[in-house]
C-alpha cells in the first residue's frame, strides 16, 4: 500500500467519525458506560484484595515460653524457629516490652488496670512474635513449633497462639472475595464487549449502501476495511481515554476526601498512582481492542459480493 | 467487448432470469436493452459488472472470463466498467467532488491527478460550479450527471446504465442522452436498459429485446417495438 493511501485511510476514518456524528457519539457513549462500570468494579476489587492482603499479613504466631527458661535456651529456640523455610521474621519480646505493648494496647482509659505492675513484679512471660511469608502457612508453622516443644525434654514452650479457628474463617472470606471479584470483572468485560460491538455493528449496517457503492467502483476489500479500522480504533481509544481520565480523577478525589477517616479505621486504599496505571492500561487496552474488533468483524459480512 | 455464450441464470428462489442467451457486443457500440419488466434486463447487466455470476454458460468482458473470476480479482475488473443506476446511488454525506474523486481514490491515483481529472469530468457533465454541493442540494438530472461523472472518471471501456432516465422528465432525459452519446463518441461501449420509447426511436442504435429470459430481437438500427 502506498503511503499516500495510508494517509487517505486515516483522513477518511477521521472524516467518517464527523460525518456519522450521532452514530459515533452512540458508540462512544456505549463504550464509555461499559468501561466505566467495568473500571469501578476493577477499582473495587483491587481495594478489596489490598484489604484482604493487609488483614492476612497481620496474622502472626505468638510463642510464649515458660518463666523458668534460661537465656541460652531462648536463643536456641529463636534460631530453630528462624531457620524454618516458611518463617520470615522472629522477634523476641522481653517481659518489659510485653508490658509496654500491653499498656499501649489497653490505652489511656483502661491503663489503670495495669497500675502497680512494674519491671520488678512483671507477671508476663517472655515470648516470640513469628511472622511467615505466606499467611496461609500459619497453621503448619504453628504445628511445627509445637513439635519442637514435644521433642525437647524440658518442654520450654508454654503455649503457641495464632488465632486458631478465626484465621481459617478469615482466609475463606478473603479468598471468596477475590474469586467473586474476578468473576464479576470478567463478566462485565464480556458484557462490555458485546454491548460495544453491537453498537458498532449498527453503525455499519447503516452504511452498507456506502460499502456497496465502494465495491461497485472497484474498491478492494482491504481498501474498504481500512477507514473503518481507523474509525473503530479511534472511537475506542478516545472514549477509553475519557473514561480512564474521569475514573482516575474521581478515584483521587475519593482517596483524598476519605484519607483521614479511613486511616483511623486502619484501612488504606490502593494508592492513586498504582490504581491509575492499572485501570488506564486495562480500560484503554480493552476500549481500543473492542473498537478495532467491533468494526472489522462487523464489516466482514458486507464485504462478501 | 462483451461476449455471452449460452448464459443461464437461475436465482435461489427458482426464477429463471435468463435461459440461454448468446450475444456479442463490440467495442464502441451503443446498445439499448429493451423488454417488459422482469424479462431479465437487470440480470443481463448485473452479469456484465459481475454483481451476479451465471448459473451456466460463459461470459467475457474485455477478454476476461468473468464467470470464473476469483473474488480477489473482481475489483480490478470493475474498475474498467462504469455503472449508472436509475436511483443515482451517490453517497449523501460526500460532496459532488468527493463522490466523483472517490472512484479514483479507489485505484490509488495520485491526489494531483485526482483533482485535475475530477474537475475535468465535472466540467464535461456541466457541474463544475457545483463541486462543493451535496447530492441533496441537486436536482434529479444533476444527480444523474454526477453519477455519470463517477462512472466515466476512470475512463472505463464499458458503461452499463440501468434505466438512467427512469426518474427524469423528457427534457432532462434528452440532456443525459446527449451526454452518453458524447461518452460513446469518445470511445466507451455503452449498454443501456430503458423503457423510454422516444429515446430509442429517436437515436436509432442497436436494440436488443429480451423477453422471458431470451433474446427475441436484435436489430442494428432498431426501434423500441413495444406499446407504451
Amino acid at each position: 500500500m502506498k503511503f499516500s493511501t495510508l494517509l487517505r485511510h486515516i483522513r477518511e476514518g477521521l472524516k467518517n467519525i464527523v460525518r456519522n456524528g450521532w452514530m459515533s457519539f452512540a458508540s462512544m457513549s456505549s463504550i464509555f458506560i461499559s468501561l466505566f462500570i467495568l473500571g469501578v468494579f476493577v477499582l473495587l476489587v483491587m481495594n478489596v484484595n489490598l484489604m484482604a492482603d493487609q488483614i492476612e499479613s497481620k496474622v502472626q504466631i505468638r510463642v510464649f515460653l515458660n518463666t523458668d527458661v534460661d537465656d541460652a535456651k531462648v536463643a536456641e529456640l529463636q534460631n530453630k524457629i528462624g531457620n524454618m523455610p516458611e518463617v520470615s521474621k522472629v522477634t523476641f519480646v522481653s517481659k518489659e516490652e510485653g508490658l509496654q505493648i500491653l499498656r499501649e494496647a489497653m490505652g489511656e482509659q483502661n491503663g489503670d488496670w495495669l497500675e502497680g505492675y512494674s519491671d520488678e513484679n512483671n507477671p508476663l512471660m517472655v515470648s516470640y512474635t513469628v511472622e511467615v511469608y505466606d499467611p496461609q502457612t500459619v497453621q503448619i508453622v504453628a504445628d511445627a513449633i509445637q513439635a519442637i516443644n514435644s521433642m525437647d525434654s524440658d518442654e520450654p514452650i508454654y503455649r503457641v497462639k495464632y488465632g486458631q479457628g478465626t484465621i481459617e474463617t478469615l482466609f475463606k472470606i478473603t479468598n471468596a472475595l477475590r474469586y467473586i471479584g474476578l468473576i464479576i470483572v470478567v463478566g462485565l468485560g464480556v458484557t462490555a464487549m458485546l454491548l460495544i460491538s453491537n453498537t458498532i455493528k449498527m453503525t455499519i449496517v447503516a452504511r452498507r449502501r456506502e460499502i456497496g457503492i465502494m465495491k461497485l467502483v472497484g474498491a478492494t476489500n482491504a481498501f474498504i476495511r481500512w477507514p473503518f479500522f481507523v474509525e473503530g480504533a479511534l472511537i475506542g481509544l478516545v472514549s477509553s481515554v475519557i473514561t480512564s481520565g474521569i475514573m482516575i480523577f474521581g478515584y483521587s478525589q475519593l482517596v483524598n476526601l476519605t484519607q483521614t477517616e479511613l486511616s483511623l479505621m486502619l484501612i488504606t486504599l490502593v494508592p492513586i498512582k498504582t490504581a491509575a496505571l492499572n485501570v488506564s492500561v486495562l480500560i484503554i487496552g480493552i476500549g481500543t481492542l473492542i473498537g478495532i474488533l467491533g468494526s472489522t468483524i462487523s464489516i466482514r459480512k458486507y464485504l462478501k459480493v | 467487448m462483451i461476449e455471452m455464450h449460452d448464459i443461464w441464470k437461475t436465482y435461489a428462489d427458482g426464477t429463471h432470469a435468463l435461459r440461454g442467451v448468446s450475444v456479442r457486443i463490440d467495442r464502441n457500440e451503443f446498445v439499448y436493452l429493451v423488454g417488459p419488466s422482469g424479462a431479465g434486463k437487470s440480470t443481463f447487466m448485473k452479469l456484465i459488472y459481475r454483481e451476479e455470476v451465471p448459473t451456466k454458460g460463459q461470459i467475457s468482458v474485455n477478454d476476461f472470463n468473468i464467470g470464473k473470476l476469483k473474488s480477489r480479482k473482481i475489483p480490478y475488473v470493475r474498475r474498467n466498467i462504469g455503472v449508472i443506476f436509475q436511483d443515482f446511488r451517490l453517497l449523501p454525506k460526500l460532496t459532488i467532488y468527493e463522490n466523483v474523486a472517490f472512484a479514483m481514490e479507489v485505484i490509488e491515483a495520485p491526489r494531483r491527478i485526482i483533482k485535475k481529472r475530477t474537475m475535468e469530468v465535472l466540467d464535461l457533465v456541466g457541474l463544475k460550479h457545483k463541486h462543493a454541493s451535496y447530492p441533496s442540494q441537486l436536482s434529479g438530472g444533476e444527480q444523474q450527471r454526477v453519477s455519470i461523472a463517477r462512472a466515466i472518471v476512470n475512463n472505463p471501456s464499458v458503461i452499463v446504465a440501468d434505466e438512467p432516465t427512469g426518474n427524469l422528465d423528457p427534457e432532462t432525459s434528452a440532456g443525459i442522452m446527449n451526454l452518453l452519446e458524447e461518452i460513446n463518441f469518445r470511445g466507451s461501449t455503452i449498454v443501456m436498459a430503458t423503457h423510454n420509447k422516444d429515446i430509442v426511436n429517436t437515436m436509432r442504435k442497436r436494440v436488443i429485446a429480451i423477453e422471458n429470459g431470451l433474446i427475441v430481437r436484435d436489430e442494428a438500427r432498431g426501434e423500441y417495438g413495444y406499446e407504451v
